[in-house]
């Protein structure tokens, strides 16, 4: 995975509440091989109308949106559906960062475990955020390493799990850690099943 | 601290506790996974497992089951679109080659995930469960640590049996007080909702105290816990008792005879320590909760059926206001109109929210002698309810209401095998999520228990079920 320290880029302003992860990637793209790229689809049935024209005024299909690495969005983005396609979608598209006061719990873990970071904000500077990128230029910088936002001549802090924080920083994938560790696993499995020997099934049937 | 003293400890601490391998220096806890569910959409993790020609390490602890993309109306899969037959055979043909148990769409016992884990006797006490789905709180009801994982996680699970987590606040919501008939489950679970906000338990795992959650039913506490990811919660959980242990025992993959004996006796250790602290706790009185709808696309925009849909005009907030105002504006409702007057146009009754057979016979009660106004599905949780409902004659009464009995799956609360609601039709329906476009392009959706889904397909309105209860009941 790419680690995450400092990004300068292009951002989005997107300002909803519970931008959930059904629309994030609609159900019916989930069949969709991840190789054909899932960015098509992001907020699909927000950015295209019926007849899957773009909607000019969807901040996504804006000039620039397509070079952009952080989204800013308002509360509880991300909640729902535990589908990583919503992280694929997003990560697809180009985006490497979300800023939001909330994020649901499985989204944000979902984000972490593709490298994109999910930036906590308090609503104010999320609202001042917001703001900002309408009026002034829409650059800004995301620094993992300090914890911060700066976007013109002002400063944001965001809050991000330090567990998430030390992952995204080294670009690391739990698998590497969790293969050497093979040892304590089986470990576990026999003294629990000894412990709570009803917790085992046979095989299929 | 001397030795031998112990911190006291909640329920959900106990749980976890008893599961983690190793501890990480950061704080993450290496946890084993006691049962995996896998369903259609965990094709992603499988292909990383491809790959990486990896093997599964503990197949006989995961289970697949197919439901979201099964069909409803037939049970020939050559009749179906080529694209979501493929969806079904591929898990089929992952669990084969990968020796995993599976309730295939053939299979008698098949259902939706979490109607078949506590069915079959997957889903006991004191387990960690998980599965690429977020309403995998629902095994909470059992006194399980059971919650939703992201697709990089199911592959983790497949090839270590493990997860790193980082443990989460904890958080109690205690609900006293008898709630009166003709409440469910379902409008507890809207009312805390409501209350708490869509994110309200967002980082916490929740524990359900307080009588009137001891006084509900297996199914009713299904409900209340699989609704719990609807708060934020990572998972919901519920000590288990009497009525926990006599609903898994004689499970078919329950433990039996003295192995249940013993598994019994360490699951009465299953509770809250009395001096246990809670990061929040929440009480409500359960006689207070009436019967619960929603009117946005949030569940949190949730209120008694008594209640008026809000006015933007009149919030405060501007985040709030502009959300109102966006949901007003999808769901096509002025403000200030009463709940009470809301036409729909179909209605719903299924999901891993609202399939079980305690949810079909309170619709049923409603419907039985009745015709719907509007036209509408059924479908139970799994096969098994829908056996057990017609030996109970209850698809007779949905039948003769004029609604279809259809087979189980996850049909119309995602629509990913078809079952959808038309663009700009408004639904009343016993699922999960009213989020735009939920069940379908367009799709407007008010949630609601199988009960007050009932009364408002015989009006053609929403409607308080307590004008239609039937004495007896
Ligand atoms: S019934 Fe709905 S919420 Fe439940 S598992 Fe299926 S799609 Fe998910």
């Amino acid at each position: 995975m790419t680690p995450f320290d400092i990004i300068t880029t292009t951002a989005c302003a997107l300002p909803l509440a519970s931008i959930d992860t059904d629309q994030l990637i609609p159900a019916r793209f989930m069949k969709r091989s991840r190789a054909d790229g899932y960015g098509q689809y992001l907020l699909y049935d927000m950015r295209f109308d019926d007849n899957g024209e773009p909607r000019p005024d969807f901040p996504l299909n804006a000039a620039g949106a397509q070079e952009a690495a952080v989204l800013v969005a308002r509360r509880n983005f991300g909640a729902g559906s535990s589908r990583e396609a919503a992280v694929y979608a997003l990560a697809d598209f180009g985006f490497r960062c979300v800023i939001a006061p909330s994020f649901g719990d499985i989204f944000a873990s979902n984000a972490v475990n593709n490298g994109v970071l999910p930036a906590k904000v308090s609503e104010a500077d999320a609202e001042e955020i917001l703001t900002l990128l309408q009026t002034t230029g829409a650059d800004v910088t995301v620094d993992l390493r300090d914890s911060l936002i700066r976007l013109g001549n002002r400063t944001f802090t965001f809050s991000v799990d330090p567990i998430w924080r030390t992952k995204l920083l080294n670009g690391w994938d739990d698998l590497d850690l969790t293969a050497s560790l093979t040892g304590d696993i089986a470990g576990f499995e026999q003294q629990d099943a000894a412990a709570r020997p009803w917790v085992q099934l046979q095989g299929r049937d | 601290m001397t030795s031998g003293a112990r911190q006291p400890r909640t329920l959900f601490d106990k749980v976890w506790d008893a599961h983690v391998v190793t501890r990480r220096e950061d704080g993450a806890d290496l946890l084993f996974i006691d049962r995996h569910l896998v369903h259609e959409g965990s094709f992603h993790a499988f292909n990383k497992l491809k790959d990486k020609r990896a093997k599964v390490r503990r197949p006989d602890l995961t289970i697949g089951v197919a439901d979201h993309y099964v069909p409803t109306r037939t049970r020939i899969l050559g009749e179906i679109a080529p694209d979501i037959a493929g969806m079904i055979r591929q898990l089929d043909d992952n669990c084969r080659a990968h020796d995993i148990r599976i309730f295939g769409f053939d299979d008698p016992r098949q259902g939706i995930v979490h109607v078949v884990g506590p069915e079959q006797g997957l889903t006991l006490p004191g387990l960690t469960m998980v599965c690429g789905d977020s309403h995998t709180s629902t095994h909470g009801a059992f006194g399980a640590l059971a919650f939703g994982i992201g697709a990089s996680e199911v592959a983790h699970v497949l090839l270590t049996q493990c997860l790193w987590q980082k443990r989460p606040k904890r958080m109690r919501i205690t609900v006293d007080g008898a709630t009166a008939p003709g409440i469910t489950a379902k409008d507890i679970a809207l009312s805390i909702i409501a209350r708490i906000g869509a994110d309200g338990a967002q980082g916490h795992a929740i524990e359900y105290a307080g009588s009137a959650i001891r006084a509900l039913s297996m199914e009713g506490r299904l409900t209340l816990c699989n609704l719990s990811i609807e708060s934020g919660a990572r998972c919901g959980m519920i000590a288990p008792d009497e009525t926990t242990f006599a609903y898994v025992e004689g499970r078919p993959l329950a433990p039996a005879g003295e192995m249940f004996e013993r598994a019994v006796a360490a699951w009465h250790d299953l509770a809250s320590d009395a001096d246990a602290a809670f990061d929040r706790a929440i009480l409500l009185d359960g006689r207070d909760i009436a019967p619960t709808v929603t009117w946005g696309i949030s569940p949190e925009d949730a209120l008694p059926i008594g209640a008026s849909v809000p006015d933007p005009a009149a919030i405060d907030d501007a985040s709030r206001a502009s959300h109102v105002r966006e949901a007003l504006d999808y769901m096509g409702l002025t403000p200030g109109q009463a709940l009470a007057a809301i036409r729909i146009d179909r209605v719903f009754i299924g999901s891993c929210t609202n399939s079980r057979i305690e949810d079909l016979r309170a619709a049923a009660h409603i419907l039985d002698g009745r015709k719907a106004r509007v036209p509408g599905l059924v479908s139970p949780g799994s096969h098994l309810v829908k056996q057990q409902a017609e030996q109970e004659g209850l698809d007779r009464i949905f039948t003769d209401a004029g609604l279809d009995w259809v087979g189980s799956g996850c049909s119309m609360c995602v629509g990913m095998n078809g079952d959808l609601v038309p663009a700009g039709e408004r639904c009343a329906s016993t699922t999960n999520r009213n989020f735009k476009g939920r069940q379908g392009p367009g799709a407007r959706t008010h949630l609601m228990s199988p009960a007050m889904a009932a009364a408002a397909a015989v009006t053609g309105h929403l409607t308080d079920v307590r004008t239609m209860l039937r004495s007896g009941a």
